[in-house]
């Protein structure tokens, strides 16, 4: 009786059980939750192998230049498309988004964390949480029907007074289906993926910091410039990032607003613009073969500008890796 | 002291508080200025070219902005001048976003409601055209379910499992690059635009493993842009699940797998769920993977293996894009049902993560 004691596995030093004591229903476990993280990434590649592989019938195809072309015909005969003004919407309708998304998220961060009492803080969290919970074809809706036709007062207005510059003129007279418009939905949908992120960041800012600067007689405003700013600037910039991000993909909503045009026009106000991802949606039960494959080709480059945005965005706050757009 | 009355002593407080902080406005300043600020604003409104509720709005609040700064300025000087005015901006930025969010809300409840009937709720649009009254969203409703779920069945158990990788085996494993790989790859994935996902799941499963386009394909799609979030939810609640609690469990003997599954899934249960459950709301919206993956249908179809399927997405979309009175009716109708189904999800998700928390010990 005293020779056969049962030890458990002994705990290596490191707590873990890894070592030669290991039993096989550890390592099954261990292999099933190690093929599932595997799996991730095997998908990240197939997501650029697949793409890239059924891009190349049709930049095969084209006769014209991929990144200078305007105009898409893929389907015709010689097959004519390229990418400049699907280019060029994405990042004008991006950047306006940012350009209203950025200040208008951190501030409603900075309200949240350091503003509002906290009884009212969770509930505005929540309620901005709720923002980010509208599906984007519902957006899309509502910036069509709804904010298209208020958008028209600020079109005029920027026409009449700013119309020497010419980002604002509106030689059309028309104001609906814009750039305009279309960056102001998106600015609407990326401002509670750049709050909620700004937030976090701002909330772990060391109490501490903030103490001391009130403590030598900051204002509040003064204790946000010199404690909260310096601390959050990795995770603001970040969640910026991310919201262009966002921005760039966003599908639905922006092809709902603006129709398929393939003109380069920098009067945001007027109608017209197009971008990768509208394009995809509205191209595609009408696209051929060449056609298909011209639109996943337009994907591909989608996928390329937001991978890089993104793993910027991620590399920035490589060392806080617990900020992240998916909580 | 003990005889002074309230109002003494709070007088004599203030007057302490001026000596050591300065002038202050008085209390009442930010309402008097906010008072005047409207005042003038109608009047401007009424007597010049400021026309519009619009209009009106922005004058009031750049009188008021004018107002308080300097009379601010004036009492108080510049460095309580900054920053009212940025108190006053950073209360304003959650206005403006807050405005949005009920302009949404409203116009889906109202164009919504007057479309919602049981006959709406219970009927598919099988003969229906566009043109018509009637009709309905339940077959869409059936392939949301069912897609939905499918996405969810494949993308829960595998999110689940990766971040156990993560946060149980990861740590003792002999190199952390997989680890590092893995978890950056997730903060990337949950990055990469849904029409893209759509693509993928079209150029390899469609075009190049034949597959027909079904409701199945739309739920790999979905599968795919919920994975990150279930992941990041469920890493995060297994890391605060004490130490103590699997190094009690290691003492008895008892295996690591064991401990993962009794132990820690256990009681960071009430999170999983509730990560799961967000995941699930934001892609039930999805419309873009949907458009790319599935052929729409009129009818009811119940196999997401075979034939097209509607879902709610898409089913908004081809009644929007329709174009018809009836049709962008039945859109907002589709519109409101998708938000309550999400909403519904995403105020369950928070009630749990409310009373089942992950309790520090």
């Amino acid at each position: 009786m005293s020779t056969q004691i049962e030890h458990p596995a002994t705990p290596s030093p490191t707590v873990g059980i890894e070592g030669s004591a290991v039993r096989r229903g550890d390592r099954v476990f261990q292999g099933l939750s190690r093929t599932a993280g595997i799996f991730i990434l095997v998908t990240m590649a197939a997501i650029a192998a697949f793409l890239i592989w059924k891009a190349i019938p049709s930049l095969q195809a084209n006769t014209a230049n991929f990144f200078t072309t305007s105009e898409w015909f893929p389907d015709q005969k010689p097959s004519v498309f390229g990418i400049a003004a699907l280019t060029f919407g994405t990042l004008m309708t991006a950047l306006i988004a940012m350009i209203l998304a950025v200040p208008v998220g951190i501030g409603i961060a900075l309200f949240i964390a350091h503003y509002a009492p906290p009884r009212l803080a969770s509930v505005l969290g929540f309620v901005t949480d709720l923002l980010a919970a509208v599906p984007s074809i519902i957006f899309g809706m509502w910036g069509l029907q709804f904010l298209t036709p208020q958008m028209e007062g600020l079109g005029k207005w920027l026409n009449d007074y700013l119309g020497f510059i010419p980002l604002f003129r509106n030689d059309s007279g028309q104001y609906s289906k814009s750039i305009l418009i279309a960056s102001v939905v998106l600015a609407i949908m990326v401002l509670p993926t750049v709050s909620a992120i700004s937030r976090e960041v701002f909330v772990q800012v060391p109490r501490a910091h903030i103490e001391a600067a009130l403590a030598l007689g900051a204002t509040r405003w003064e204790m946000v410039r010199l404690s909260v700013f310096p601390f959050a600037r990795p995770g603001m910039i970040s969640a910026s990032m991310l919201g262009l991000g966002r921005a760039l993909g966003e599908t639905i909503a922006v092809a709902l607003i603006l129709s398929a045009s393939y003109t380069i026009n920098w009067q945001i106000s007027e109608p017209g613009g197009n971008t990768f991802a509208a394009n995809i949606a509205l191209r595609w039960n009408e696209a051929g073969d060449v056609g298909l494959s011209a639109l996943v080709a337009s994907g591909l480059v989608l996928f390329v500008i937001t991978l890089v945005v993104n793993m910027a965005a991620r590399l920035i706050i490589a060392r806080r890796s617990e900020f992240s757009g998916a909580n | 002291m003990s005889e002074l009355t309230r109002d003494e002593r709070a007088e004599s407080e203030e007057l302490l508080h001026r000596a050591l902080a300065g002038a202050r406005l008085p209390r009442w300043g930010i309402a008097a200025a906010a008072v005047g600020a409207i005042a003038l604003a109608i009047i401007l409104n009424l007597t010049t070219s400021v026309a519009g509720v619009a209009g009106t709005v922005v004058v009031a609040v750049l009188l008021f902005l004018a107002i308080q700064t300097t009379w601010s300025f004036r009492v108080e000087g510049r460095r309580h001048a900054v920053d009212r005015l940025a108190t006053t901006a950073v209360y304003a930025t959650f206005i403006v976003a807050l405005a949005p969010l009920v302009a949404v809300l409203a116009t889906v409840i109202v164009k919504g409601m007057s479309v919602i009937s049981s006959t709406f709720l219970t009927t598919s649009m099988r003969n229906i055209s566009p043109r018509s009254e009637g009709g309905g969203l339940y077959h869409a409703l059936i392939g949301t379910l069912q897609q939905v779920g499918i996405a969810a069945m494949f993308g829960v158990p595998l999110g689940i499992l990766t971040a156990i990788y993560l946060v149980e085996y990861a740590p003792f494993a002999k190199s952390r690059r997989l680890s590092r790989a893995i978890s950056f790859f997730v903060d990337v994935m949950t990055g990469v635009p849904s029409v893209v996902v759509g693509l993928f799941i079209f150029t390899a499963f469609v075009l190049t493993l034949g597959m027909e386009r079904s409701g199945f394909t739309a739920s790999l799609a979905l599968t795919i842009l919920m994975l990150p979030v279930v992941v990041r939810s469920t890493e995060e609640m297994l890391r605060i699940v004490p130490r103590e609690l699997r190094e009690a469990s290691y003492a008895l003997g008892i295996p690591k797998w064991r401990t993962i599954l009794k132990i820690v899934l256990p009681t960071a249960l009430g999170g999983i769920v509730t990560g799961a459950m967000l995941a699930i709301a934001r892609v039930a919206g999805e419309t873009a993977p949907l458009l790319l993956t599935t052929f729409l249908s009129q009818s009811i179809n119940t196999n997401p293996f075979k034939g097209p399927q509607a879902a709610l997405p898409t089913f908004i979309w081809d009644q929007f894009t329709s174009a018809t009175d009836a049709s962008v009716n039945r859109a907002w109708g589709g519109a409101l049902v998708l938000i309550v189904l999400v909403m519904v999800l995403y105020g369950a998700a928070k009630i749990i993560a409310r009373y089942t928390g992950v309790k520090r010990g």
